[in-house]
This record gives C-alpha cells, sequence and structure tokens, in this order.
C-alpha cells in the first residue's frame, strides 16, 4: 500500500475526483431543475425544447458527450474554458470540459428524477396554490417545489451516486483523475493489481454509500406526510 | 339596483367530444348563495372551476365584478385572489403548518407583514374553530378541520366571492355538519357563496337559490322552498325522486 501510494499522487486522484464530482453536481442540480421546470411548465415550445435535451443527452453515451466536449467544442472550436496562455491551460481545460460533460449529461438525469418528485404532488396543490392567487413561478417556488424536492430525494440519490462513479469517465480526455491512478497503477505495476483494485473500489464506495445512506434517511424525515 | 358581482354568458365548454358546458348563462348577485345541484356528470363541477379559470372554456364570456377573465399570467392570478375556492378534497398545502397554509396568501399575494398576517389568521382559525391546532401540519387533522382550515385559508384573502366544489363529499357523515356550519355562518354574513353540493339541508337553509344542472345544462332554477317542493322539468323531478327517497 505504501509503495503505492510512494509511486503515483494517489491523493491528488482522489481530490480531482472529489473535484468533478463536486462542481458536476453543483451544475447538474442547477440545469437539471431550470429543465424540469421548462418540462411541467406551461409553454409549449419549453416543454418540447425541454424534452428534447432530455431525450437526447440521456440516451447519448457519456464518453462521448465528454470526448465530444474536448475535441469538438475545445480543439475543434477553440473554445478556451480556461486561459490559453497559462501554464496549466491544458490540464485546466480538459478538467473543465470534464465537468461541462459531466453537468450536461447528468442534467438529464436530474431533470427526470425532480419530475418523478413532482409527479408525487397531487394537481390539488398545484390548483389550490392558484386559487389563492399565487402566480406561476410563486405556486412552483412555495408549494410544488418545496414537495416535489422532497419526493426527489429518493431518485436524486441514485443520480448523485452515478455522478461520482461516472466521473470515471474524465479518464478518457485524459483526466488525473482516480480512473487514470488505476489505468497507471495497472500498467506499471501489474504485481499490484487486485491491491489497486480494492484501493479504487473501497474509495468510491467510502464516497458513495454514506451518501446514500444519508439520502434514504433525509428523505424518510422530510417526507410530506398526505 | 348595482349590477351583478358574477356573470356568465354563454360559456361553451368540450372535453373532446364531450360537450361538458352548453351555454351557460348565470348571474349571481353580490350577497347571494347559489347551490347548484344535479347528476354526476352534469357540469356542475366543471362549471364552478371555470369561474376562476382552473378549467379553461371555450366561447362565451365569464365577468368577476364587471371585469371579463384574463387569460394568463398575472391579471388573473390577481383576479383568483378575489375570488375564493374550497375544494372535495381540501387541498392544504402538506408541506406547511395550518398557520402558513392561512398566511401563505395574505404574505405572498397581498404584501401583508408576517405578524399582521398571522394575526388575522389566528382569528380566522378562531372563527372556523381550529385555533388551537394552528401549529400542525395538515395530515395531522380529521378530513373536518382540514375543510375548515381550507375555508379559514380562503377566507383570510377577502375573497369578493367564494366557489365551494363538493366541499362535504369526501367526508365522513360525523363531520359534514362541523363544515356546513362554518358555510351557513359565512352565508348569514353576507359572503357571495356559489355551492356546488347535494346537501339539501343546508340549501333549504343557507340558499338564496338553487340551480339544478343536467348533462351540461342550465335545466332551472328557483328558490330552495320551490325547487324541492315544486319542480318543473321532468329531469329535476326524477333527480329529487332518487334523492329525497332516502
Amino acid at each position: 500500500m505504501g509503495e503505492l501510494f510512494a509511486q503515483f499522487d494517489v491523493w491528488s486522484a482522489f481530490g480531482q475526483t472529489l473535484y468533478l464530482a463536486f462542481f458536476s453536481a453543483i451544475g447538474a442540480l442547477i440545469i437539471g431543475t431550470i429543465l424540469a421546470i421548462m418540462r411541467v411548465g406551461p409553454v409549449g415550445i419549453f416543454n418540447k425544447a425541454g424534452a428534447a435535451y432530455v431525450n437526447l443527452v440521456r440516451n447519448t453515451p457519456l464518453t462521448l458527450i465528454i470526448t465530444f466536449c474536448l475535441i469538438a467544442l475545445h480543439y475543434q472550436l477553440k473554445i478556451y474554458l480556461a486561459p490559453e496562455d497559462s501554464p496549466t491551460s491544458i490540464v485546466d481545460n480538459g478538467v473543465r470540459w470534464a465537468i461541462v460533460g459531466l453537468t450536461v449529461y447528468h442534467a438529464a438525469f436530474v431533470c427526470e428524477a425532480l419530475r418523478s418528485g413532482i409527479n408525487t404532488v397531487p394537481t390539488g396543490q398545484a390548483e389550490a396554490a392558484r386559487s389563492i392567487g399565487l402566480t406561476f413561478t410563486q405556486s412552483l417556488r412555495e408549494v410544488v417545489l418545496p414537495q416535489a424536492f422532497r419526493g426527489a430525494i429518493a431518485p436524486m440519490a441514485s443520480v448523485l451516486i452515478a455522478l461520482i462513479k461516472n466521473t470515471t469517465v474524465a479518464y478518457a480526455i485524459g483526466v488525473a483523475e482516480t480512473a487514470a491512478f488505476m489505468r497507471d497503477g495497472l500498467e506499471f505495476r501489474p504485481d499490484l493489481s487486485f491491491l489497486i483494485f480494492v484501493l479504487v473500489a473501497g474509495f468510491f464506495v467510502l464516497l458513495t454509500m454514506p451518501l446514500g445512506i444519508a439520502l434514504t434517511h433525509l428523505s424518510q424525515r422530510l417526507a410530506v406526510k398526505r | 339596483m348595482a349590477e351583478p358581482l358574477v356573470v356568465l354568458s354563454g360559456v361553451n365548454k368540450h372535453f373532446g367530444d364531450l360537450h361538458v358546458l352548453r351555454d351557460i348563462n348565470l348571474s349571481v348577485d353580490r350577497g347571494e348563495v347559489v347551490i347548484v345541484i344535479g347528476p354526476s356528470g352534469s357540469g356542475k363541477s366543471t362549471m364552478c372551476r371555470t369561474i376562476n379559470r382552473l378549467e379553461t372554456f371555450e366561447s362565451g364570456s365569464i365577468t368577476i365584478d364587471g371585469k371579463p377573465l384574463p387569460q394568463e399570467g398575472k391579471e388573473l392570478a390577481q383576479l383568483r385572489a378575489d375570488v375564493g375556492m374550497v375544494f372535495q378534497s381540501f387541498n392544504l398545502f402538506a408541506h406547511k403548518t395550518i398557520l402558513d397554509n392561512v398566511t401563505l396568501g395574505p404574505i405572498k399575494v397581498r404584501k401583508k407583514a408576517k405578524a399582521a398576517a398571522e394575526k388575522e389568521a389566528m382569528a380566522l382559525l378562531e372563527r372556523v374553530g381550529v385555533a388551537h391546532q394552528a401549529q400542525k401540519y395538515p395530515a395531522q387533522l380529521s378530513g373536518g378541520q382540514q375543510q375548515r382550515v381550507a375555508i379559514a385559508r380562503s377566507l383570510a384573502m377577502e375573497p369578493k366571492v367564494m366557489l365551494f366544489d363538493e366541499p362535504t363529499s369526501a367526508l365522513d357523515p360525523e363531520m359534514i355538519n362541523e363544515v356546513l356550519d362554518v358555510m351557513i355562518g359565512l352565508a348569514k354574513d353576507g359572503m357571495t357563496m356559489i355551492v356546488v353540493t347535494h346537501e339539501m339541508g343546508f340549501a333549504r337553509k343557507a340558499a338564496n337559490r338553487v340551480v339544478f344542472m343536467a348533462d351540461g345544462q342550465i335545466v332551472e332554477q328557483a328558490t330552495p322552498e320551490e325547487f324541492f317542493t315544486n319542480a318543473q322539468s321532468n329531469r329535476a323531478k326524477d333527480f329529487l325522486a332518487k334523492i329525497l327517497t332516502h
């Protein structure tokens, strides 16, 4: 074990995974919420646009989306997310495009998790909200979404767990995260392959299992009694 | 004579091929209590819901206090604030306390200060007899208590007219009267009310007029006394024979 940590920068790989997961999760939550509002709102064109986004993105492999971000958007179209002339430009652009790809992809799943939450809110709740004179936005903010978020915690936990594990796809575009460490480790220290597998698996389980347990607990505690 | 508060004229609505509202004309004066009865599927609930545009309609017009019903958006929200609605299934906001259910509209729509809204809400909860439950959540209350809270929530908006869509149909029999008593009190205080109900006792005690609907049409209207003893149309006689024999 000590050998591995001496030979490879395991901690920075783990750190990179956490970094990717944290910012992608925030991005996916924001964009996913906007998409969900578009899909349930009264404006037909937004409904269609939201549905088109979800269907396109959800049915595309994540590897494709992330490589598309780096190769098509960054290399081909020269879109820089980090300054071109900075010494860490290549690394920074890789990481940021990976976050964009992860965000875009998981936003579709967040949207659907939220919509399943919204479906747990009876239509009468929105009708009552409108009948006391709340506008569409107010009735979403005050009545529908607070209940929808609670109903969405359990499906959202699955999305977050998937997101954390899916950060490993960033290794396809050369981000030095946990899967990249695993590849290097297996290549240069095949004698330690079992240890490497166990270490990486352990890291992810340690990250995702408490999250799953906490969110399940939270969803039970906050459940709206009807 | 002042103009009527609520006027429906020539209102038509379809659900697909089904013509649920056929050329509805109805006007309700200030302070009037109108009961709408009729067999299920006659369009009475739909009519009630078109008045605050929870249901759309295709042709005709509805005016409230002289103003035509706006299509969507802020204006419609403003109009709905003036039209109270009490639902069959109460529809209290499940994630908010009883007190917060009542103060939400006054704070968010009427822009009242929280303290003032809460004081008024407590007075209203007192009036409907559930003030001691103010900090509980809707699921902790009985159906009758929830429906009385729903009435208080509507009253908090100081509505010009209140719509009741079968307010006692989802209640256990022993809870019906506690809700009807509150409604009778409102009627006595001069609230304009349109009530879809099968409670004939309430109709006799509190209503100024009974409107009988069948197949999406208003078949006849009369005072409760006249309607229950001397209905004119065969549809109404048939309906009354079915419900009054029990």
